[in-house]
């Protein structure tokens, strides 16, 4: 068994934006007993002692942790390289300043759109302003500057003006990634997954630019895997090189598995209760799925198996409610069909016009508060999610 | 492939460095360098670590071959331009030509 290299540290689900892609789980609410700042800094110090070297200090929006400071500062001290994943909100000139005296190495800073109506209307949030300012302040204090624009069917068309922005704001690397149907991606797929022609026209675009900017800018894209004729490598391998805990203490081999991991009933592996030493090597749920002797076929005898690992089990999970079957996104899987009618459905060339995301509440990090009510229009559950197994 | 196109304009007079945003750390839980950049690791081998220590933006990559050759028995001679190369096109390395 390998140890791993990364920590995804989910701070809090506390959140000014409300993407309708927010890969945070549904019930949010289950998540607002936080980790105290003293046991993070434990989490980190056992994180480094395991060989993880990198950490992601996200959420949510971790800036909503008044003790962010203090925990990059520790991570930071451990050795670890810190990067901070945020919506830019809560990015004053001083906090920046802090954070940067606390050793923090990167920032990956993310945008909706490029341009300020469209960006401000898929967070729900009155926030492009802030973020152009965020970017600024990244690169004026000397971070490298990841730009994190979320592609999907609302905005996949304006992808040239997506990098053109992020040119002008001398991003080192853009990271154009289409949505995984995870979270509250999962009941908005149907209004998330591009056409085959988005895809196509966003390819072209992608490629010019990679050959006009060359090395300048590093450019990371990626396809919806419902369009690939095989799964993604799905974290490396389930608990193989990360893991992720979230603002529980709960933790979990890959960031989308919250609903997975309780349909599985195992005990929970939290770090309130365990050491990371023990949740790594020996907890139920870091073994389910560990290697390949967990595979049933086609996966079990297929020569990728070492390439792809049977693909996302989150994914295997949230279309037919078992996650030890092969990901449906494969063209092998018995299930492939589920993905090809979503895809059909996205293709349709009758399909209504694009209708509202269902967005992610606006969630406060007072304890008490109750999270707002969603208040979208109610948008019909995609099939693919709800179906029987 | 962009690798191979740098490799095959890669000039023993070039300088190279670290990327201002990458460092070499030494995991002692794995007992293995690692070089650390943006939400990547690549973990390098000991041969590796001896070529970073020396791109430090004087030497040029022959006197890094040089330097090495004085040092073990077998540096084959496009070991560290390969090694830069590749380093050159995932942007953890930088370089000053002549």
């Amino acid at each position: 068994m390998d140890k791993p290299y990364g920590l995804l540290a989910e701070l809090t689900y506390s959140c000014p934006l409300q993407c309708g892609y927010c890969s945070n789980p549904l019930q949010l609410d289950d998540y607002r007993d936080e980790l105290s700042a003293e046991e993070w800094k434990r989490v980190f110090t056992e994180a480094a002692g395991l060989g993880v070297l990198q950490l992601h200090l996200s959420g949510g929006e971790p800036l909503q942790r008044h003790d962010i400071v203090d925990l990059v500062q520790c991570a930071s001290q451990l050795g670890l390289y810190t990067n901070l994943i945020t919506s830019g909100l809560g990015l004053s000139t001083r906090r920046a300043e802090q954070l940067r005296d606390a050793g923090l190495d990167h920032v990956q800073l993310s945008i909706q759109a490029d341009e300020q109506a469209a960006s401000d209307h898929i967070a729900g949030t009155i926030s492009f302003q802030r973020k152009q300012v965020a970017a600024r302040l990244v690169k004026k204090l000397g971070w490298p500057l990841t730009l994190n624009v979320v592609l999907h069917r609302q905005n996949i068309d304006r992808i040239g003006g997506i990098i053109g922005m992020a040119e002008a704001m001398e991003a080192d690397r853009v990271e154009l990634a289409n949505t995984q149907y995870a979270g509250w991606a999962g009941p908005n797929q149907p209004e998330l997954l591009p056409t085959e022609d988005q895809l196509a026209r966003a390819e072209v675009v992608v490629n010019e630019a990679r050959e006009r900017l060359g090395d300048r800018m590093e450019i990371i894209y990626v396809i919806p895997d419902y369009y690939s004729e095989y799964p993604k490598p799905c974290m490396d391998g389930w608990a193989s090189r990360q893991f992720t805990v979230v603002p529980n203490g709960e933790a979990l081999p890959c960031p989308a598995a919250h609903e997975l991991a309780r349909g599985l009933g195992l005990p929970p592996a939290n770090v309130r209760d365990h050491s990371l030493e023990w949740i790594w090597e020996k907890s139920p749920l870091f073994q389910q799925f560990r290697g390949d002797a967990w595979m049933p076929d086609p996966c079990r005898s297929c020569e990728r198996k070492e390439i792809d690992f049977g693909g996302c089990r989150c994914q295997a999970f949230a279309l037919t409610g078992d996650a030890s079957r092969t990901d449906p996104v494969c063209h092998l899987s018995p299930d492939h069909g589920l993905v090809e009618a979503a895809v059909a459905a996205a293709n349709h060339p009758l399909r209504p016009a694009p209708g509202p995301l269902i967005p992610r509440p606006q969630l406060g990090r007072t304890k008490r508060a109750v999270a707002p009510a969603p208040k979208g229009i109610p948008v019909a559950l995609s099939s693919t999610v709800l179906k029987d197994k | 492939m962009r690798w191979s196109r740098v490799l095959e304009t890669i000039d023993d007079a070039w300088r190279p460095r670290l990327a201002p945003h990458v460092r070499m750390v030494f995991n002692t839980a794995r007992g293995e360098y690692a070089l650390l950049s943006p939400e990547t690791v690549w973990a390098i081998n000991p041969t590796g670590a001896s070529i970073v220590e020396l791109c430090d933006s004087r030497r040029t990559v022959g006197e890094i071959v040089s330097e090495l050759r004085s040092r073990y028995e077998h540096v084959a001679d496009d070991d560290v331009r390969h090694f830069v190369a590749e380093l050159v096109t995932k942007h953890g390395m930088e370089i000053d030509h002549g």
